[in-house]
């Protein structure tokens, strides 16, 4: 066995002193997590957050899911009187909200969570405790906005919450509050994650893992990381100042104070337009893993993928005003953001096109993974091209806010998202849980899913196009929407009816679905070097990593690092480029402290929906449970 | 005058034929025409686009090919192929991107770049309906209406978009794109039919509850029909002849309606809700919720939010005797 010493320290056992059963039971008893309630409250192992961050999203998916069954069944047939105006603007407010902030970003965040430590070889992600804060902010503001909504004082004003509408003359009440307040929830926590995933990428990548043998699905979470850093932050800031309209009296967004409604919405959409690559990114992580395992071999133009998903990260900040092109901005700036939204075209087809080259020269396995991969080409490609026709200010004239954008939205994230994600799902659930999922089932999943949504989703073209606006309750019979709407009704039933097949394999597979064993598709990158499901220290003995597929590489055995003690959490840290060993540095331990501050993070954010007070009696409870979370202990190297 | 029989005869014919009704496939003026055009135009190189990738991905899938030692023996001569493949694949992508980008800046030019006209209306945005005032040199050939703009075919019409509330956008597909009327700020669009008919609009921003019940209906004249209408737009209305009418008159004199509305002739100078003055002359009621029928008329003042709900107009507690001569005498305003 090939192995790399790092530098022992004096007196502790090191893994180099063990045989390797003894090794895999002690190190699992360092990393593990206590049993009980507590214990589950405390944990900081990635795999478990991710876990459950990951069904958290899904719950999600579901809720907001349910929220689409409902318009869709008030929209089948005109003048329909199921759903009023009242209850129909908070559910179709519920289902943006929620599949954007608590399904679309958490569950991209949700799986670098659960995989990236894992492909870059290390054992834990960085600051696991900030992702165990991360992740109950995240579950607190998801349920507050449902609860909300269960009491009917959900938002009312769509995901987007345009003032004037959303300010304090047009929507009394607290509604538009609680929409404002989970803002702040969920991008709390996404910054966090995404903070975690720049340094994991950063410092923790096991030795010999240089910048260009890293995985191109970590390459994707980490430029997604950085498009949530920048992103996040704009839309944050318009929240805390609607915020503060509604309970302060500013006067940000009152045009008749000097403020001005259109800077909510360049706010907004300096953030919205990237978040649609924030949802987008991760599913191209999923893409590029899923190929070259399928394909048999690797990722053609591997430099020109990333490249393009820094072009892509770069470009989508620039992009923002062609959701205001009606708004009467002047028209040579107007034309400025045509070209930059089109161009943003280049880098897409790159990857579309390397993709393609690699199934091209590879030799396809069609198992369901790839076959939702398949289904992505398809929808994804269909959805950028309607993308360029909404990137022209003309054309975008007549779309803007119909039907039209509809579909080619859907088409792009349910087609470049959740089409990626539910490969991914099939891919990665053997390792998550030990099974493989019921392939059968998948592939019924996969045609239900595909016709379902293209059944649903391409009428809504054509009742755009016939002049049908978003956001309406009802139509009138005499418009001549009413058959489009009704097959597009008959769609979502089909495509419910596909994710029903999914949950059932889920539950019937993770029983009793076939044992995986470590690696089941003969995958190449470090997730599927260690058992299924992982042990809770990832490695018994970090890999070192000599070429961009390593498991393809070293078909023997995967040479190692040894020297990290064995009765304490330590990971090695590696240089920024050429990941060499720098150091050991100690992991924090599971502690419950991450969880009563986001408890006490969570009761601050609601009260300040009733009272600016609240920040200032809640600022000292949270700096109390912060010094606690942070209170120093007594470290081996600090000695 | 009842100049708009012909309009109310056409409305059936309008609302079978459809396509004509709201739509920006059926377009019936010369920028709804070039927007059209353009449409079809991206719409048939991407799909070409979308066809060409779908095509290499099938033949990608379907392509036989050798055995090879494993996934990562690699041959240099299809990594060279591949990458000329792959490198003409973008260069055509940037080439086509390149020109749609221009194609669209040259329509952008040709449509937006005017903003005379002959005729200049005020369109306001208000929730949920839309308040649209002539504009004239001499103050007294000034008038406001609601929910429905007559025009003179063939000639453009400048419309200033203003909200009294939140945003709307004022979109008739068949005659133009749209343009957000954003609070605080006059936005402007120019609508030319090119030939007579309704056209039916409705905001496509959304505004609230009844966004959905925000319809504009745009009647298209030959000029001198249309003058017809303007100058009886311009008069004040008649005072009723029948005293059922009489009766209706006084009932709305009496009653809360002349908070909000207005009628011209009568001491009703409301102005938070339509101008009354014709509304028996326009095609619908609650800005394009109902057809304009005594019926509906009786049916919207008995119950408003039960058919528009959310509406700001209230319940007026009217005695059953009271709802006929009322309707009567808003029907007759004409």
């Amino acid at each position: 066995m090939s192995e790399t010493m790092l530098e022992p320290h004096a007196e502790e056992p090191l893994d180099t002193d063990l045989p390797d059963g003894e090794l895999a039971k002690r190190l699992a008893t360092t990393w593990g997590t206590a049993g009980g309630i507590i214990g589950a409250l405390s944990t900081v192992d990635h795999k478990i957050i991710g876990r459950r961050y990951i069904l958290t999203g899904f719950l999600f998916l579901i809720l907001g899911g349910l929220a689409a069954v409902a318009m869709r069944l008030q929209l089948a047939v005109p003048d329909n009187s199921l759903i009023g105006p009242d209850l129909y603007n908070q559910i179709f407010t519920m289902h943006g909200t929620t599949m954007m902030f608590l399904f679309g970003v958490p569950i991209g965040e949700a799986l670098a969570v659960y995989l990236v430590p894992l492909m870059v070889g290390t054992r834990n992600i960085a600051f696991p405790r900030l992702n165990a804060f991360s992740y109950y902010v995240y579950l607190f503001g998801g349920l507050m906005i449902w609860v909300a909504f269960a009491l009917n004082i959900g938002p009312d004003n769509g995901w987007f919450s345009y003032v004037p509408l959303a300010g304090p003359e047009f929507s009394p009440g607290k509604r538009a509050d609680f929409w404002a307040q989970l803002v702040t929830f969920t991008e709390v926590a996404a910054l966090a994650v995404a903070v975690e995933i720049v340094v994991t990428v950063l410092k923790l990548r096991a030795p010999g893992m240089t910048l260009d043998r890293i995985p191109l699905f970590v390459w994707a979470m980490f430029v997604n990381a950085f498009l949530i850093i920048f992103a996040m932050p704009a839309v944050m800031l318009g929240s805390t100042m609607l915020i503060l309209d509604r309970l302060l009296d500013t006067h940000f967004f009152n045009q008749a104070e000097g403020g001005d409604p259109l800077l909510w919405q360049h706010l907004f959409w300096f953030f919205g337009h990237p978040e649609v690559y924030i949802i987008f990114l991760p599913g191209t992580a999923f893409v590029s893993a899923i190929v070259a395992t399928f394909a048999r071999r690797p990722v053609f133009g591997y430099p020109a993928i990333v490249l393009s998903l820094i072009a892509t990260g770069f470009l989508s900040f620039g992009l923002w005003v062609h959701h205001m092109f009606t708004t009467g901005l002047p028209q040579l700036g107007a034309t400025f953001f045509t070209a930059s939204s089109m161009m943003i075209a280049i880098p897409t087809g790159i990857q579309i096109f390397c993709w393609i080259g690699t199934l091209w020269d590879g030799k396809p396995i069609y198992r369901t993974p790839l076959l939702f991969v398949l289904g992505f080409f398809f929808i994804f490609v269909a959805g950028g091209l309607s993308g360029v026709m909404l990137a022209s200010v003309p054309i975008d004239t007549q779309v803007h806010d119909t039907y039209f954008v509809v579909a080619h939205f859907h088409y792009v994230l349910i087609g470049g998202a959740v089409f990626p994600l539910i490969g991914a799902i099939y891919y990665w659930f053997p390792k998550f849980t030990g099974r493989m999922l019921g392939e059968r089932l998948g592939r019924c999943h996969f045609w239900l899913a595909f016709i379902g949504f293209n059944v649903a989703f391409f009428p809504m073209h054509i009742s755009g196009l016939r002049g049908m606006p978003r956001r309406v309750y009802t139509y009138p019979a005499e418009m001549g929407w009413d058959t489009l709407n009704l097959i597009s009704t008959l769609g979502a039933a089909l495509f419910v009816v596909s994710f029903l097949v999914f949950i059932y394999n889920v539950a019937a597979s993770a029983r009793g679905g076939d044992i995986a064993g470590d690696n089941p598709w003969d995958a190449a990158t470090l997730e599927w070097a260690t058992t299924s499901p992982p042990p809770p220290h990832n490695f018994d003995r970090i890999p070192f990593v000599t070429s961009r597929e390593p498991l393809w590489a070293e078909r023997e055995t995967l040479p190692v690092v040894t020297g990290l003690a064995v009765d304490k959490r330590e990971v090695v840290i590696t240089t920024t480029t050429e990941a060499r060993p720098d150091l050991k540095e100690s992991s924090p331990d599971p502690t419950v402290w991450p969880f009563v501050s986001a408890i006490v993070v969570t009761v601050i954010f609601i009260a300040t929906i009733f009272t600016p007070w609240a920040l200032a009696w809640g600022a000292p409870a949270a700096a109390l449970v912060m010094i606690a979370w942070f209170w120093p202990k007594s470290v081996e190297e600090d000695k | 005058m009842r100049c708009c029989r012909p309009a109310l005869v056409a409305l059936p014919l309008t609302l079978t034929g459809c396509t004509g009704w709201q739509s920006s496939l059926d377009p019936q003026g010369p920028q709804a025409d070039t927007l059209a055009t353009m449409f079809w135009v991206f719409t048939a190189i991407l799909a070409l686009v979308w066809l060409l990738t779908m095509a290499a991905l099938f033949l990608s899938l379907r392509r036989a090919r050798a055995e090879r030692a494993g996934p990562l023996v690699l041959e240099p001569q299809a990594e060279r192929s591949m990458t000329r493949a792959v490198s003409a694949a973008v260069a055509f992508t940037a080439a086509i991107v390149i020109a749609l980008t221009v194609v669209s800046y040259a329509a952008q030019r040709a449509l937006f770049s005017s903003h005379e006209a002959p005729l200049t209306l005020l369109v306001k945005g208000h929730q949920w309906w839309w308040e649209v005032t002539y504009e004239d040199g001499q103050p007294s050939r000034r008038f406001t209406t609601a929910n429905e703009i007559h025009v003179p075919v063939g000639q453009p019409v400048l419309i200033k978009l203003q909200s009294s509330d939140v945003i709307h956008s004022f979109w008739v597909p068949s005659l133009a794109g749209k343009m957000d009327i954003v609070p605080g700020r006059e936005n402007r669009l120019v609508i030319e039919a090119s030939k007579d008919g309704i056209f039916r609009g409705q905001c496509a921003e959304f505004c609230g509850w009844q966004h959905a019940h925000m319809a504009i209906a745009v009647v298209a004249h030959p000029a001198e029909e249309f003058e017809r209408w303007r100058e009886n737009q311009i008069s004040a209305a008649e005072p009723p002849d029948d005293p059922l009418r009489k009766r209706g008159m006084e009932i709305f004199l009496s009653r809360p309606c002349v908070m909000c509305h207005q009628i011209r002739g009568t001491p009703a100078a409301g102005k938070v809700a339509p101008d009354l003055t014709h509304v028996g002359s326009r095609l619908h009621i609650a800005a394009g919720t109902l057809p304009n029928s005594r019926g509906n008329l009786a049916a919207w003042i008995t119950d408003p939010q039960g058919i528009k709900p959310g509406a700001h107009m209230p319940l007026m507690k009217l005695a059953g005797d009271e709802i006929e001569p009322l309707t009567r005498y808003l029907e007759g305003l004409r």
